[in-house]
């Protein structure tokens, strides 16, 4: 059986994912809270209610921020 | 009983920034402290309604560091996004939308700074970015050069408040221009904040006495040997700052003028 897997970047990094993933399933993934971060992926913002039903594409380049220190 | 006096700013009627009304007219960044806990001990005592914030990855190898937000709640104090980094209008406009995002507002600081050691605001680039910035629905208070020219322009293009820097970011050398500052408080209908320079609490007083809306400053608290401390310097600053303003200063005189009267006096 082949794997369909993804290739795309997130933060500028490299990332291969196993099969069919959401933002919300990448996040969980990794481990980020989605209540604490923002996503943008090919620097379109994706609003957060549509976490769970954007799918990711292979190529993607996903950018995940937060709020830290700052003046 | 508590005998304590009440703080000045007990018949200030605060002010008003994009249809938000703050009573603290001090702001406060978050950047430069040693942790979280102090960061957060620190705004509570500095009393600032509004605190700045950066935008930034996250950690992927570390998703279980904690986060500012876990110390400081946005519910309580409002997070005022900032686009430090960023040295265009699209890298502004990008950075603020991931900001609008993530926390569900749309009142900013923008500042695009030049190269260091000024860091000065590349005021070009600024006037691009707010009116992109503007354009895409964000309220934008500007960090800017103590230019009244460039200041107006920011103005009637929409920015909601003008925020010019006292001095050069985290230099804590005080207010360098107080005159040019007068002169940008007396034409700016938006409310005018010092953002930037305020080295200690002197520094916010003269900045508020001159009529100043309100002071940004972030070095001056982190900065300090005792945080914590300064952070309550700098309110009573502000609101002593703002109370001498509202008291309205005696005029200054070329020569001494007895305080007390020189008639009745004893005489051999």
């Amino acid at each position: 059986m082949i794997e369909r897997m993804l290739s795309l970047t997130v933060n500028g990094e490299a990332r291969m994912l196993a099969g069919p993933t959401t933002v919300a399933m990448l996040l969980a993934g990794l481990g980020f809270d989605a209540r604490k971060v923002a996503v943008e992926r090919n620097e379109a913002i994706v609003p957060r209610s549509t976490y769970g039903e954007t799918w990711l594409s292979p190529g993607d380049a996903l950018e995940i921020v937060h709020f830290i220190g700052g003046g | 009983m508590d005998q304590r006096i009440e703080p000045a700013a007990a018949d200030d009627d605060g002010w008003t920034v994009a249809g938000r009304r703050f009573r603290s007219r001090l702001i406060v960044g978050t950047g430069k402290y040693k942790d979280f806990e102090q960061t957060a001990a620190a705004i509570e005592a500095s009393g600032a309604e509004i605190v700045t914030v950066a935008v930034r990855r996250v950690n992927l190898a570390d998703p279980g560091a904690p986060m500012l937000q876990d110390y400081v709640d946005p519910k309580r104090v409002m997070y005022l996004p900032n686009t430090a980094g960023c040295h265009t209008a699209q890298e502004a406009v990008r950075t603020l939308r991931l900001a609008r995002e993530a926390g569900g507002w749309n009142l900013v600081k923008l500042e695009v700074l030049g190269p260091p050691p000024t860091l000065y605001p590349d005021m070009a680039a600024t006037v691009e970015a707010a009116a992109a910035l503007i354009k895409d629905g964000f309220e934008v208070m500007v960090y800017c050069a103590d230019d009244p020219v460039a200041a107006k322009r920011l103005e009637a293009m929409g920015c909601v408040a003008i925020m010019p820097l006292g001095a050069p970011i985290g230099s804590g050398l005080g207010i360098q221009n107080p005159a040019m500052l007068s002169m940008l408080i007396e034409q700016t209908e938006v409310p005018l904040l010092v953002d930037a320079g305020v080295g200690t609490a002197s520094d916010a007083a003269i900045a508020m006495e001159l009529g100043c809306d309100a002071v940004l400053l972030n070095s001056a608290i982190a900065m300090a040997k005792d945080p914590i401390r300064m952070a309550r310097a700098m309110r009573l600053a502000v609101e002593a700052g703002r109370e001498a303003f509202l008291a309205g200063r005696m005029a200054r005189r070329m020569g001494a003028d007895p305080s007390s009267p020189l008639t009745g006096l004893i005489r051999r």
